[in-house]
């Protein structure tokens, strides 16, 4: 085969653990190779290093031969090389000529913030638009009035405009229908047959398998394999992308009881649809699934947080629905919330970490309104202790510890809320492998203390270590629930990306 | 929370740095009469001052202090030059009157989530057009009746100072040491957390915000019985002065980090400093020059602290 397009080896980039480890690939000018891999397997920080965004602490990239090091978004477009991103990075209140172009309009001057060149600029992108099928749009149109799939192709069409020789594509599908899909799919042939290189990024391994010349497998930063697309079967891609570790690893024995900790029946939200959920006290239920299964949506719901739009949710042995309208009511019934992101929605951050435990539970310290900081102390100092968080003094602020102490902190304000059932979303998220460890032992030690606990992880490992069952939802559904028996990592997988082959084979 | 002692302090020596200088520099500066003169004009910044920090901690604001002040009064006023009510029935309505105009605000803010600026921005202009309403714009002379609140004293102090000063204590307190308080400022740093937590934070910004109108009501009431009138023109830009003073004494306009001692020490210092100036002999051009540049200074020094607190996160 003749010299690559673009060339990357030994890559290497970590922030709190290893993310990526001597990842090596080759994109030839003409060709499609997808990047597949679990969430966190370090696809997108591989793309945001070829587009410039981010910096490799080890490794090399080549570019027609040439090296190349972007120090930036803007060093990489130059260079040749464009990335669409997941979050939709136009500005909605902006014009589409002017997105197309935004960072070199044609002006009718040569001052810097001079005038724009308004027919010059229709004309270009009326080219720019062609050239992914939208010649019917017309380049006035605001950003914000065009469909999620339009402004995808927008977004590819600014990254054509500015000749990119090799063309990122995260999760480009991700918010479009199966036909808008197809038009989007018949842009990368056409790109391809042009003798353009792409990366392609997707979950979706039915369509990687109809656009994908090659395909590079992503595990835990590594590059486990590249072949040819055609070589590889569907199951194997599975089998690659979880890797054989995770049967090796040592479970939890729980024990659940025979009463009721919290039951859904018929429960449909924001994101999801007919969940029926039976979780028993002493019970750790694991929810698997992709991104935007419907997970935290689930969670939510649970919670009081986004209000359900049909099904019944029972708390505790009761036969009779509970009325959960906030998370007030929530709170009330026992339930405790750990949310995905702990600063944003969790955490007092520049409050002590006394002040974050007791929060859900001032009372317990207060009387006749007034806190009582002693008792407030010897609280907090007690779980402190209990969970082992690791801070100076209680008056520490709290974002000052650690991801995993502050999730202790967490934890602990539910626990000292004396809450039934837990929900807990991405409990390790961004958290150290030490912290991690002890983060599974408090919730192990949870559920044999008889609470009854709701684990949403993208992280199969940890869910297989720690549950006693788990749901695996797919866009929205329980697309099936395995338990120690019947679970493996290949077919949980399997059921994770089943919803999404089902919306694509309907394409 | 433990850097508040070393803020409280800092204050204070710009307070002190402020009255020495004026002291020095004027020579007639540092005398009973000044400071009696200070305390005794100050109450009603006072007062809505500590309705303001609550305000600012729950990371809101408060713009229509100064109409609600002006509405009160003309109501004090009205209910008692016009119809001769008794003067505790006045001053009850007038203070309703506060309390209503915030809990309207808080309303706005709570049940259909306008940003409080908007609110009560719309509130400062209807509450200063229902008082030139009331007061048929003109000016209500009260005469004795109300004199008696400002004219009595403890050691040439005016009892609306001293009440100033209680009110001080006691809210500093609610804001450090009560449920309430701990929840004002997680409502201010992190309203969604506290709502996960299962706490409702709507009924307690619509509590702030009727504590502000009602204190912005008894500034009021003060301000009527200081002049012995209620002038349809009270309290224009007194919302800003407010803010400034609460802002300079250290409380976050980004909200979750306040004090209303030192809310106190800023009204103390941006009075000191006019009434210093004044004595120096500048003009009014020149007092608001420089008073605008302190407030600019405050909330720089409020910024670099931000940007310390979080490069340490």
């Amino acid at each position: 085969m003749s010299a690559p397009l673009f060339a990357a080896s030994g890559l290497c980039k970590s922030y709190a653990e290893p993310v990526l480890a001597d990842v090596s690939i080759e994109v030839h000018a003409g060709e499609v190779l997808a990047l597949v891999g679990e969430n966190g397997a370090g696809k997108s920080t591989l793309s945001r290093i070829i587009a410039g965004l981010t910096r490799p602490e080890a490794g090399a990239m080549s570019l027609r031969g040439a090296p190349y090091a972007p120090g930036s978004r803007a060093e990489g477009q130059r260079a040749g090389v464009a990335m669409v991103t997941q979050e939709l990075g136009l500005i909605p209140t902006l014009t589409v000529g002017e997105s197309l172009f935004l960072d070199h309009l044609p002006r009718r001057t040569g001052l810097r913030w001079g005038i724009i060149d308004r027919a010059r600029l229709g004309a270009d992108a009326r080219t720019a638009l062609g050239a992914v099928g939208l010649t019917s749009l017309e380049p006035s149109r605001l950003v914000g009035s065009l469909s999620l799939a339009e402004r995808q192709l927008v977004e590819i069409a600014a990254a054509l405009a500015r000749a990119a020789d090799l063309l990122i594509l995260d999760e480009p599908t991700s918010a479009l229908s199966p036909s808008e899909a197809s038009l989007l799919f018949a842009q990368v042939n056409r790109l391809r047959a042009e003798g353009h290189g792409v990366v392609f990024i997707s979950h979706r391994l039915a369509e990687v398998e109809g656009i994908a010349d090659r395909i590079a497998v992503l595990r835990d930063g590594r590059v486990v394999t590249t072949r040819e697309a055609r070589l590889l079967r569907r199951d194997e891609v599975v089998r690659l992308m979880v890797g054989r570790a995770i049967a090796d690893r040592l479970r939890r024995q729980g024990s659940p009881s025979p009463d009721r900790a919290l039951r859904t029946v018929g429960l449909a939200g924001r994101g999801f649809q007919d969940v029926t959920l039976d979780v028993r006290c002493g019970e750790i239920v694991g929810l698997a699934g992709l991104m935007g299964a419907g997970r935290t949506e689930l969670l939510r719901t649970l919670f009081g947080a986004s209000p359900p739009t049909a099904g019944t949710i029972y708390v505790g042995g009761s036969g009779v629905p509970s009325l959960i309208r906030s998370p007030r009511d929530a709170v009330r019934l026992g339930i405790g919330l750990l949310t995905e992101d702990r600063k944003a929605d969790g955490l007092l951050l520049p409050l002590s970490v006394a002040a974050n435990i007791t929060l859900a539970h001032l009372d317990g310290v207060a009387s006749s309104g007034i806190v009582d900081r002693e008792g407030e102390e010897a609280v907090a100092a007690r779980f402190v202790n209990a969970l082992s968080i690791r801070s100076h003094s209680l008056d520490q602020p709290v974002c000052e510890l650690s991801g995993g102490n502050q999730q202790k902190a967490l934890l602990a304000r539910w626990l000292y809320r004396d809450s039934n059932v837990l929900l807990v979303d991405e409990p390790t998220r961004g958290i150290d492998v030490g912290s991690r460890a002890e983060v599974h032992r408090l919730l192990g030690d949870l559920a044999d203390h008889g609470k009854g606990i709701v684990m949403a992880s993208s992280d199969l490992e940890e869910l297989m270590a720690l549950c006693d069952r788990i749901l695996v939802m797919s866009v929205g559904h329980v697309a099936g629930e395995f338990n120690r028996e019947t679970w493996t990592a290949d077919r949980i997988m399997a059921a994770a990306l089943s919803g999404h082959s089902a919306a694509a084979a309907t394409a | 929370m433990s850097s508040r002692p070393r803020e409280l302090l800092g204050l204070l020596i710009v307070l002190a740095i402020l009255t020495l200088a004026f002291g020095v520099g004027t020579g007639r500066f540092l005398t009973v009469t000044t400071f009696r003169t200070i305390a005794n004009q100050i109450p009603e910044a006072v007062i809505a001052a500590v309705g303001l920090t609550y305000v600012l901690v729950i990371a809101g604001i408060d713009l229509s202090v100064g109409s609600i002040l002006a509405l009160s009064s003309a109501v004090l006023g009205v209910t008692l030059a016009r119809y001769g009510l008794p003067l505790p029935i006045a001053v009850l309505a007038a203070l309703i009157t506060g309390a209503l105009c915030g809990g309207l605000n808080g309303l706005l803010v709570v049940r259909w989530q306008v940003p409080s600026f908007i609110a009560t921005l719309g509130m400062l202009e209807m509450a200063r057009g229902a008082t030139y309403l009331v007061t048929r714009s003109e000016t209500q002379y009260v005469g004795e009746r109300v004199e008696g609140l400002a004219s009595a004293s403890v050691l040439g102090l005016s009892i609306p100072f001293l009440a100033a000063l209680v009110l001080v204590a006691l809210a500093e307190f609610v804001l450090t040491r009560t449920v309430f308080g701990r929840y004002m400022v997680a409502v201010g740093t992190n309203e969604e957390a506290l709502r996960l937590a299962g706490v409702d934070p709507r009924p307690l910004k619509l509590v702030v915000f009727v504590l502000s109108g009602l204190l912005a009501a008894l500034a009021g009431v003060v301000y009527t019985s200081r002049l012995a009138s209620a002038d349809p023109n009270a309290g224009v830009g007194f919302e800003l002065s407010s803010i400034a003073a609460v802002v300079v004494g250290g409380t976050s306009l980004m909200g979750g980090r306040g004090s209303v001692v030192g809310s106190l020490l800023g009204v103390l210092i941006i009075a000191v400093l006019g009434s210093g100036l004044a004595q120096a002999g500048a003009q009014e051009p020149t007092k608001r020059l420089v008073t605008g540049a302190v407030i600019i200074a405050a909330v720089l020094a409020d910024h670099y602290r931000r940007a310390r607190h979080q490069a340490s996160a």
